[in-house]
């Protein structure tokens, strides 16, 4: 890992936080109790792949900015790398603009996540998984159950769930990606978030003053 | 039916305001303060009586378990709240979070002042962003309004929330692991003994509870728990929040009383099983990890703890992931079997070795490509796996495969049967 630009992909040969991730990193080392700022380690991450993703365009974790964080939070930089590896949402080699993940465990996979994955194959030119498209607009990862389940298939798309989708829905929201537009996340169907379809079976009887 | 009135949830589909405005007219922080007046024993005696067992699965009543806490201490003692829902058909908490978060920042304050803790870290899943940002908003507004923080709601108490973003990783729902994760570290369980209580995050007295159970805490002891018992059957008392995904015409998550038929909540709130129920062939009662059953108890079964349990399933978190009959449930619980190999931390070998095992004999089950004598070898190694391990989800693991085997041989043996009979080669084993 450490490096390699055998991986066909350059590591950046230095790394600082700008203004922005500063100011985060500084906030969230205030929310641990002193001496235990290693629990900032998994959300400084973020803050990384982030800043990768105002400057580069793509969000990924370099091992040179590991290496500043290690040095921030007191940390032997292998803690940092050994944590950045086991968790499956650092990025840890860059990625397109875009990235689509695609969840297909079971509770998805019974109402059509095949099809949402080769909408996703079609639109993009994607073949294989954690793939980049050739114009580098998306990278392709199958995970594993994201927890929305009675919206499924769910598409997620950088941090926002695209839910209730099918073939065509897929289609059409990677078409708006491309045109630079990002659809309102949610139910792409015409639901109250997790309420059934029509119009919730529940609390018909008991209202509330509207809140001004 | 759980009627309006007994509502815990009001705000589940997120119709009205989460925030504390909104969440303060359905009756959220209305005087807190007059709870924590009862004191610490009162408090979890009072949950104790109500009866509320653990909503994230287990379900170990949630009394019992903050009592464990120690009344002294000369370290600081934590709450922790297991917002790391990954368990495949659940989503229950993912409401909660984003549309009543209050329930949870309140519940946290009531549950960590009846446990004596200074703080609580609330470990939300990585993939709840969206989520995880309603839940900081909620707790930034209940600091300005004095709700939280040095004197909390005007009770002399000082109590922090502190919402700690995770990774993605599903072994960090087991509370140990969750502890190692929070403190900067990858997530592999721990050891028990020490149990948390005695030496959790960083070292100190914790108690581990999922967001459900901590949210409902507040209602509970306003409304007592003479009418939390009045709600569910005995031993498996009051609400619960239910996720019904699968082959059902309208998937929705619902709050309903413990122990409804089955039948019922399928067919009342989720529109029932597509093509009707005679078109049911099998229901995973409560989250990917517990056993199957087949439309035979499903016609019947009641869903609370025990009902589930002695159908040799579980009620697990709730999550009913219903299948007709067009499902190939061998694919379907192959995919479950990758989902935990993907998922084990690889600590234990019975686990990192048995789950990639199972999940290979599973991919070639659903094909028939195997004999029908590696069907008992497959369920030996699940129990091989089994109980096994330094954490549950070896058998998780290995659950939903012994299901799959109890009900429904037949059909793996009539898969392998076809194969073999459309092309003669020999069977490979052993050596997967």
């Amino acid at each position: 890992m450490a490096g390699s630009s055998s991986a066909g992909f350059e590591q950046p040969t230095s790394f600082a936080f700008d203004a922005e991730s500063e100011a985060e990193i500084a906030k969230l080392i205030a929310r641990y109790p002193e001496g235990k700022q290693a629990s900032a380690v998994i959300p400084s991450l973020y803050v990384i792949q982030k800043q990768m993703k105002r400057q580069t365009d793509s969000a990924w974790v370099p091992v040179k900015g590991m290496d500043v964080l290690a040095e921030r939070l007191g940390m032997a930089p292998i803690r940092v790398y050994e944590v950045a590896t086991f968790y499956f949402m650092f990025n840890m080699a860059p990625i397109g603009k875009y990235h689509l993940q695609l969840c297909t465990t079971t509770p998805c996979w019974l109402r059509g996540s095949d099809d949402i994955v080769a909408a996703c194959r079609e639109a993009t030119g994607i073949q294989g998984w954690k793939e980049t498209s050739a114009d580098g607009m998306f990278t392709m990862t199958e995970v594993e159950c994201v927890g929305a389940c009675v919206n499924s298939p769910i598409l997620q798309v950088d941090d926002d769930f695209y839910e209730d989708m099918d073939r065509e829905k897929t289609l059409a929201l990677i078409a708006a990606l491309r045109r630079g537009e990002k659809p309102k996340m949610g139910s792409m169907s015409d639901r109250q978030n997790s309420a059934p379809e029509g119009g919730p079976t529940t609390m018909l009887t008991l209202h509330f003053a509207p809140e001004a | 039916m759980l009627q309006d009135k007994d509502r815990i949830f009001t705000n589940l589909y997120g119709v009205h305001d989460p925030l504390l405005k909104g969440a303060r007219s359905r009756g959220d922080w209305d005087n807190t303060a007059a709870i924590l007046a009862r004191g610490r024993d009162a408090i979890i005696d009072e949950m104790k009586k109500s009866g509320l067992r653990g909503r994230g699965g287990a379900g170990f009543p949630t009394g019992l378990k903050w009592s464990f806490m120690p009344k002294q201490s000369d370290r600081p003692c934590y709450l922790v709240v297991n917002a790391d829902e990954s368990e495949p058909g659940t989503c229950k908490d993912r409401d909660i979070l984003r549309h009543d978060p209050h329930k949870l920042v309140e519940g946290c304050l009531v549950a960590g002042f009846a446990m004596g803790a200074c703080a609580a870290f609330i470990y939300v899943r990585g993939e709840f962003y969206n989520e995880g940002r309603m839940l900081q908003a909620a707790v930034d507004e209940a600091y300005e309004a004095g709700l939280i923080g040095k004197n909390a709601c005007g009770s002399g108490y000082a109590f922090d929330v502190v919402v700690h973003r995770g990774a993605g990783a599903y072994i960090c729902g087991e509370e140990t692991a969750l502890i190692e994760s929070l403190e900067g570290k990858k997530g592999m369980p721990r050891m028990k003994p020490p149990f948390p209580a005695g030496v959790g995050l960083y070292g100190c007295p914790s108690t581990v509870n999922n967001v459900e159970s901590i949210a409902v805490a507040p209602t509970i002891l306003r409304r007592g728990a003479e009418w939390f018992t009045s709600l569910g059957r005995p031993n498996n008392a009051g609400q619960k929040l239910f996720c019904i995904s699968g082959h059902v015409n309208k998937p929705c998550n619902v709050e309903e009383e413990l122990g409804i038929p089955m039948r019922e909540l399928i067919e009342k709130h989720a529109g029932g099983v597509r093509g009707g129920w005679d078109n049911l062939l099998s229901v995973i009662p409560g989250c990917a990890s517990v056993p199957m059953i087949p439309k035979s108890i499903c016609d019947e079964v009641l869903m609370d703890f025990d009902s589930l349990r002695a159908v040799r399933s579980g009620l697990g978190t709730a999550a009913v992931i219903v299948m007709d009959k067009s499902t190939d449930l061998i694919k379907a619980i192959a995919r479950l079997s990758k989902f935990y190999m993907h998922e084990s931390c690889g600590q234990c070998t019975p686990c990192r070795e048995g789950t990639g095992w199972m999940w290979r004999v599973m991919t070639r089950m659903a094909e028939g490509k195997a004999d029908i004598s590696e069907i008992d070898t497959l369920e030996q190694v699940t129990k091989q796996v089994e109980g096994h391990t330094i954490c549950a989800l070896g058998d998780a693991a290995a659950w939903p495969i012994q299901g799959l085997i109890r009900h429904f041989r037949p059909v793996m043996e009539e898969r392998i049967t076809a194969y073999k009979a459309r092309i003669s080669s020999p069977s490979r084993m052993a050596a997967e």
